[in-house]
């Protein structure tokens, strides 16, 4: 009995051991006896590597290790195993609420936040991030770039034998942060279902993350991403020549990223001064150049209306009949083919 | 000597505890009442959310292709918005199949048409549980859709805690100030009792009147008895010195017709021893007369010294006038008299009383001096106005000096001298009535030294 039960928790270590990271990556500063801080994050190392080794910097005697992965499976991982990580990041807000509001957050009365920018002391914001286009700059030399969903709309249509199979957005089956961008385009505007009705007619291709339609907008495969994020995009110095980022001006979708120190963490310390650094460094006022990902904008005063406000009501679409509901007409209108 | 009054507890201390006791019971039940109500309030307004939102949930469910669709609004949860954050569950069921949300919100039978409210625990935390549900009817389908929202109460305690100190502030500063105004209230009830015991306290030792001033109507009673005792006894007073007077003045009158009987028998009487004898009688008559005489005048004054009958006079004057009076006596044993001082010393007093106290110690020293002697009155008008009477006789006896103003009291080298023992009592009696004092003493040189100031 006890080899069975043994045998089953060896399989299911090898299996959670085995679980597919998009990057993984061990920080140390060489340190002897480290103390070890398994970081869970969406964010891609590339952007948050100047934040990981400023932390580093101040706290020699840890050594984190940074598990990147999608904003959606980052939740299944993290429920499936809650106890095996001490700081969770990801850019999915619904999915990183429900997880606070699933008392999966370690409360931190003693971190000073501003109130629209935390959640129940236990979730903290530290970037504000727009959704924004990303065009081939080829494509669109010497035309009027868009600047809204209507304008992208009559250009889509203008020319629909051009952009047939070449317009990218995000797959909302697969990425939580999409679902996200998705479902809060949907609470703003009807437009939002207008422009997936007509890139789905476009044989629209669909994504998983922002940085493969980055790359495919700058080689051409692509020559319209929607629902980009901008930061990605303006974090590509190299493609800048290739790509056009534009904020669209209707109705900018924002989000925050978000950051919280999981319940049961066994090293809470650590746990707790990396969120104070993470907090620290992108508080508007930090002043600190270099670091990749934009700060929280208005951490001291005035809140940009369009930000995806951190209340209770974003868990509304993660009901499983609303989701199965939303994502039926996002088919039905993305997914045209045969 | 009274006895000691035996004392029970302090009528300012029971009022004072009463009061504050009551105020401090008053204030810890409208702490509570408060508390309460505001806690009521509060549940209600949770209450009131949680329903809207389980109805907005609830109106959005449909049946389509016989399946139960519940596209709830984004504001179902919005609108559970707290300052404090709160944590929200919730659980969608059709009849007893968890359709979607929480498996771990306990699950609560709902009656058709009507929100339920209930307090359970999610996963350890408190919440605030509101449940409906609605009967769904389709082609073929005929199903119950239940819809639990549930919510913790943080925020609800937040501002609990926050009402509950509020109102223990207030209820403390309620209670400070009725522990003011208790102290105030008793020292209001207690004021006319202190003023009574006050005004009878200040009297006079000769003062029986009735208390005048107004009292409150509860302490009537007492004062009324107090007042008829005071009566009673001013009365009874009054009576023992009518008595004595009369008395005196029955006694005198025969005694009067005795000693001229006594003198003409005298002149008649060649014997010797029989003389003698008629001297002896003589002079216990004159004794007797003297007494009675000054029993008299003490009753006078005893009666003059409540109710002073004071005029504007120059004790000079009223010196003078005595001394004239008495020159024929003093010239007998050949005595001077003489008056010193200021020239004019007026004062405001009972000439009566005044001229009998300075008789009584102008009297005592011709008694008490030596013949061929003076006596020497000074009169002076400060620090006080004071009359001395000193004479050359032997002084009084130190032993005695501090008896001698009390009634009937006689020095103890007065022996063979005709007194009563109240001529210094009168005195002393008037002394006193007008505000002053009588002062024995012995002057060095020999001779007794009466000092009255007034």
């Amino acid at each position: 009995m006890r080899f069975i039960v043994s045998l089953i928790l060896a399989v299911w270590a090898v299996t959670a051991a085995a679980q597919d990271w998009e990057e993984r990556q061990v920080f140390a500063s060489g340190a002897a006896q480290a103390t070890p801080l398994r970081v869970l994050s969406s964010t891609d190392i590339a952007l948050f590597e100047p934040v990981l080794q400023s932390f580093l910097a101040r706290y020699p005697g840890v050594e984190v290790e940074y598990l990147v992965t999608s904003t959606a499976s980052l939740d299944t991982y993290f429920r499936a195993d809650p106890d095996g990580y001490d700081v969770v990041i990801s850019s999915a807000m619904d999915l990183q609420l429900k997880l606070a509001n699933d008392g999966f957050a370690l409360r931190l009365e003693d971190v000073s936040h501003p109130p629209r920018a935390q959640w129940r002391q236990s979730l903290f914001a530290f970037t504000t991030e727009a959704a924004a286009f990303v065009l081939n700059r080829a494509a669109f030399a010497g035309q009027e770039l868009p600047t809204t969903r209507q304008g992208l709309i009559r250009v889509l249509r203008a020319a629909p034998e051009t952009f047939r199979g070449r317009v990218g957005t995000y797959d909302i089956r697969a990425s939580g942060l999409g679902y996200l961008f998705a479902t809060q385009d949907a609470r703003a505007s009807e437009t939002f279902w207008r422009l997936t009705e007509v890139m789905g007619a476009l044989e629209a291709r669909l994504y998983c993350c922002s940085g493969e339609m980055i790359e495919d907008v700058a080689a051409g495969r692509l020559l319209v991403a929607y629902n980009v994020l901008g930061s990605y995009a303006a974090a590509r110095g190299d493609l800048g020549g290739q790509i056009e980022i534009i904020q669209p001006v209707d109705f900018p979708t924002t989000m925050m990223r978000t950051v919280f120190v999981a319940e049961r963490t066994k090293v809470p310390g650590p746990a707790v001064d990396f969120l104070r650094h993470v907090l620290a460094l992108q508080s508007a006022d930090a002043g600190e150049e270099g670091y990749a990902l934009p700060p929280l904008a208005g951490a001291t005063g005035e809140a940009l209306p369009s930000t995806i406000a951190l209340e209770p009501a974003l868990i509304t679409y993660l009901d499983q009949l609303k989701r199965k509901t939303f994502i039926r007409e996002w088919e039905s209108a993305i997914i045209q083919g045969p | 000597m009274a006895d000691a009054v035996q004392i029970s507890g302090s009528l300012r201390s029971r009022l004072t505890a009463t009061l504050i006791g009551g105020a401090a019971v008053l204030a810890v039940l409208l702490y509570l009442i408060a508390r309460t109500y505001a806690a009521q309030i509060a549940q209600q307004g949770q209450d009131n959310v949680l329903g809207a939102s389980v109805t907005s949930i609830l109106d959005a469910a449909v049946v389509r292709d016989g399946q139960v669709e519940v596209d709830f609004p984004y504001a179902a949860f919005s609108m559970l918005s707290t300052p404090a954050d709160d944590r929200i569950f919730y659980a969608i069921y059709q009849d007893d199949t968890l359709l979607s949300g929480y498996d771990t919100l306990p699950k609560a039978a709902a009656t058709p048409g009507d929100v339920s409210f209930d307090t359970g625990s999610v996963s350890g935390a408190p919440v605030r549980i509101a449940t409906a549900s609605r009967r769904m009817i389709g082609a073929e389908l005929r199903t119950d859709i239940t819809v639990s929202v549930a919510q913790t109460q943080d925020s609800l305690s937040g501002t609990l805690t926050e009402i509950g100190r509020n109102v223990a502030l207030f209820g403390a500063g309620f209670f400070l100030l009725a522990v003011a105004l208790s102290f105030w209230a008793t020292s209001a009830t207690i004021g006319p009792l202190q003023r009574l015991t006050r005004s009878v306290m200040q009297r006079g030792p000769q003062d029986l009147s009735p208390v005048s001033r107004p009292v409150p109507s509860e302490m009537v009673p007492l004062v009324s008895s107090l007042n008829s005792l005071m009566g009673r006894l001013d009365h009874s007073l009054r009576q023992s010195e009518d008595f004595i007077a009369e008395a005196a003045h029955r006694v005198r009158t025969p005694l009067t017709t005795v000693r001229s009987y006594a003198e003409t028998t005298l002149q008649r009487v060649d014997k010797e021893e029989n003389r003698q004898a008629l001297r002896s009688m003589v002079r216990a008559i004159d004794e007797s007369s003297r007494a009675a005489g000054q029993l008299l005048d003490h009753a006078m004054i005893t009666f003059r010294a409540d109710h002073l009958d004071r005029q504007p006079l120059d004790l000079v004057d009223l010196v003078q006038d005595l001394v004239q009076g008495l020159t024929p006596v003093a010239d007998m044993k050949d005595i001077t008299l003489r008056v010193h001082g200021d020239a004019v010393v007026p004062y405001a007093g009972d000439a009566i009383l005044l001229q009998n106290a300075v008789r009584n110690l102008i009297d005592n020293a011709l008694k008490y001096s030596p013949g061929d002697g003076a006596i020497d009155i000074t009169v002076k008008a400060g620090p006080t106005p004071t009359i001395d009477v000193r004479d050359e006789g032997p002084g009084f006896p130190q032993a005695d000096m501090a008896r001698l103003p009390t009634r009937f009291a006689r020095g103890s080298n007065a022996a063979g001298i005709i007194g009563s023992g109240l001529g210094l009592t009168i005195a002393q009696d008037v002394a006193v009535a007008h505000g002053g004092r009588l002062v024995l003493g012995n002057d060095p040189k020999g001779g007794a030294c009466v000092s009255l100031s007034l």
